[in-house]
């Protein structure tokens, strides 16, 4: 395991440990008590194991888990932050249908690999935004009566 | 044979033709590369609320059932499998592809599928009902230890390290937890708003499942399929048959294998399919040829991980625990219309169960049918730019879990759950505990509050939960599963140890 995996597992392993620990102070202490037996049970398991896998983190012998290289985060991160942004926010506020086709749109074209010179990659890509957009108003909207948020329309 | 009488059920318009769509859609599914049948059927549950229950199971149970065999398709033709369960497929089927054989690979693995898949189906419609009468006798202890054990299993066998496979497990087990006490009303863990009435089960499938595999394609960035698909020859289907047949030990391997190897709770079609193609090498006298294109190879895998999809349901059916990830997601499809399985599911709900158990066994000669028909045009589907999958995947994801509960908040825990778990699995940790632990939590705890009442009242915990054979059998599996595990974890190690040394 080269240095770069070991840093990112000691914090992938410190955040869970962290989590299981606070899992298990919040069952020991929240009140009122018999409402988290089950959990205390739980946590104790959580908070044992994930401290394991954060000490094998630290003394380096965590031997499952490639962790993250810079090209894929590099990769990842564009649509990454499209889909926080449309998950988190644009849906609600912008109304579902409009911030799919936004979202939709930005991902064909931070990821598609035909060339962003041409203007018929362009056409292309919308067309395949308006059909798909199309796909899920016919399935959501008309076949399933799904009333979605329309905020910027409302 | 009481299958028999419900078996007119599935021939009406509406469940036939849910059958047919649920076949068709899942074989071009299938065969596309990122999509395996557990986020296949998780992506397909948020259509089935406008239906009856029996409609909804029957097509995702078609789902489940074609998305399997589908993807033998991109196996052959492009040297991708379409799921894990088709990695024992590439080895000789895609040779067979190259040799322009492709046509002969894709029938002879859609048959095989077929006959693997229709003996699955016979083992879950003839062992459930025996083993639901059998699963009357679990109280709340043994049900408790089952919960576990099913937690626990799949913890330690589907995953590389069994800590971080357990430790999947309890994250499950905890986020099972988050929202109201049942018993006392109290709040628990309600850290936001979105999970104040507990973490809803279908979001987060679809989160767990898909979104992780949206995010694995952004991390490959601005390229496109770079595999080459081969050109589908023309080849008569009797000679396919033909072919079959005459490779019975092969055939009669791979769904043996299939069909125990679906029983165990936990362990996939992926290891299915590996398995029964090791063991049809081990005991062909034409062990030489497996690997250059030999049918042998592909009826033994293509058997297999059919003939496992029937009996994986087997101790979902019966005890109410999913056998795997996939098993699970059907079991948020059952919970969504109001059915709890069990041993009464038999006599509560015969009228959803056997039209759904029946349709998976016709679903298995139409499968057969379609695949035939539109398997060169299927391996189509996989010059879908990564892009445009990507994006449809996430917007029926978040579309998806936006119509469970008309919330948003479903929608954030969806998001959340998938990008957490798409870093976790970056560092080892697999979505099927979290998963299981998250299904079998309130089962867990339920019958854990329930035992503990029982043994106050009359023995004591230590003795309730501790004493009487089931008991017994149960926690010595849950150990038995892990030492193993951990065994099997030295070894390798050992193994890679020392081949490493002699580099």
């Amino acid at each position: 395991m080269n240095d770069l995996p070991r840093t990112q597992h000691i914090i992938a392993s410190g955040t869970i440990a962290a989590v299981g620990v606070s899992v298990a102070h919040i069952s020991y202490t929240q009140e009122p008590a018999a409402a988290f037996v089950f959990p205390r049970l739980i946590a104790t398991v959580f908070a044992v194991l994930a401290i394991w896998t954060f000490v094998k983190a630290v003394l380096g012998r965590t031997k499952v888990g490639q962790g993250l290289s810079g090209q894929d985060m590099r990769n990842l991160l564009p649509g990454l932050i499209v889909t926080l942004v449309y998950a988190f926010w644009a849906a609600k506020d912008l109304g579902f249908y409009t911030a799919t086709t936004i979202a939709f749109f930005i991902l064909l074209t931070l990821y598609d690999p035909a060339p962003h010179t041409e203007a018929k990659t362009w056409i292309k890509r919308g067309l395949i935004t308006a059909g798909f957009m199309a796909v899920m108003y016919g399935l959501f909207a008309m076949l399933l009566n799904v009333y979605t948020p329309r905020e910027i329309f409302s | 044979m009481e299958f028999l009488y419900y078996m007119g059920d599935v021939f009406t318009p509406v469940n036939f033709g849910l059958l047919v769509l649920g076949t068709i859609g899942g074989l071009i599914l299938g065969a596309t590369p990122g999509l395996s049948p557990t986020m296949t059927v998780a992506l397909m549950i948020p259509f089935t609320f406008k239906l009856e229950p029996q409609q909804g199971l029957i097509l995702l149970g078609a789902a489940y059932t074609s998305t399997v065999a589908g993807g033998a398709v991109s196996a052959i033709l492009l040297k991708i499998p379409g799921a894990p369960a088709n990695i024992a497929t590439t080895l000789d089927g895609h040779t067979m592809a190259q040799k322009g054989q492709g046509a002969k690979a894709l029938q002879i693995s859609f048959i095989a599928s077929a006959i693997g898949g229709l003996f699955g189906v016979f083992l879950l419609i003839f062992l459930t009902p025996v083993l639901a009468t059998w699963a009357l006798a679990f109280g709340p202890s043994e049900l408790f230890w089952l919960a576990i054990l099913g937690v626990t299993v799949i913890g330690t066998l589907d995953s590389s390290s069994v800590v971080k496979g357990l430790l999947s497990g309890c994250i499950g087990l905890w986020l099972a937890t988050i929202g109201f006490d049942d018993i006392m009303g109290a709040q628990r863990f309600i850290f936001h708003s979105s999970v104040s009435g507990g973490i809803n089960v279908i979001p987060a499938l679809i989160g767990l499942f898909a979104i992780p595999q949206v995010i694995a394609m952004f991390a490959k960035g601005r390229s496109g399929v770079d595999a080459e698909i081969i050109v589908v020859q023309r080849h008569p289907i009797g000679a396919a048959f033909r072919e079959v047949f005459s490779r019975k030990r092969a055939l009669a391997i791979g769904t043996a294998v299939g069909s125990i190897i679906g029983l165990i709770p936990g362990v996939g079609g992926q290891i299915a399919g590996l398995v029964a193609y090791d063991q049809s090498k081990k005991m062909s006298p034409e062990s030489g040829k497996f690997g250059t294109g030999h049918p042998e190879g592909v009826i033994a895998a293509e058997s297999a991980n059919n003939a496992m999809v029937g009996p994986s349901l087997v101790p979902l059916l019966t005890l109410s625990i999913p056998g795997s990830p996939t098993a699970a997601v059907l079991l948020g499809g059952l919970l969504i219309h109001g059915i709890f399985p069990g041993p009464a599911l038999f006599t509560q709900y015969p009228e959803v169960v056997w039209p759904f158990i029946n349709s998976m066994l016709v679903g298995q000669i139409l499968m057969c049918v379609f695949g035939l028909l539109i398997a060169g045009w299927a391996a189509n589907v996989a010059r879908v730019p990564r892009a445009v999958m990507a994006a449809v995947v996430l917007g029926l994801a978040v579309f998806g879990s936006y119509s469970v509960g008309h919330s948003m908040g479903d929608v954030y825990v969806m998001a959340a759950l998938g990008l957490a778990m798409y870093f976790l699995e970056r560092f080892g940790f697999s979505a099927a505990p979290l998963v299981l632990g998250l299904i079998l939590g309130p089962i867990a705890e339920a019958n854990f509050m329930q035992g503990a009442m029982i043994a106050n009242a009359t023995i004591g915990q230590m003795t309730y939960f501790f004493t009487g054979w089931l008991n017994w059998l149960l926690i010595s599996i849950v150990v038995a599963s892990i030492g193993y595990s951990i065994w099997m974890e030295l070894r390798q190690r050992r193994y890679t140890t020392k081949e490493d040394a002699q580099a």
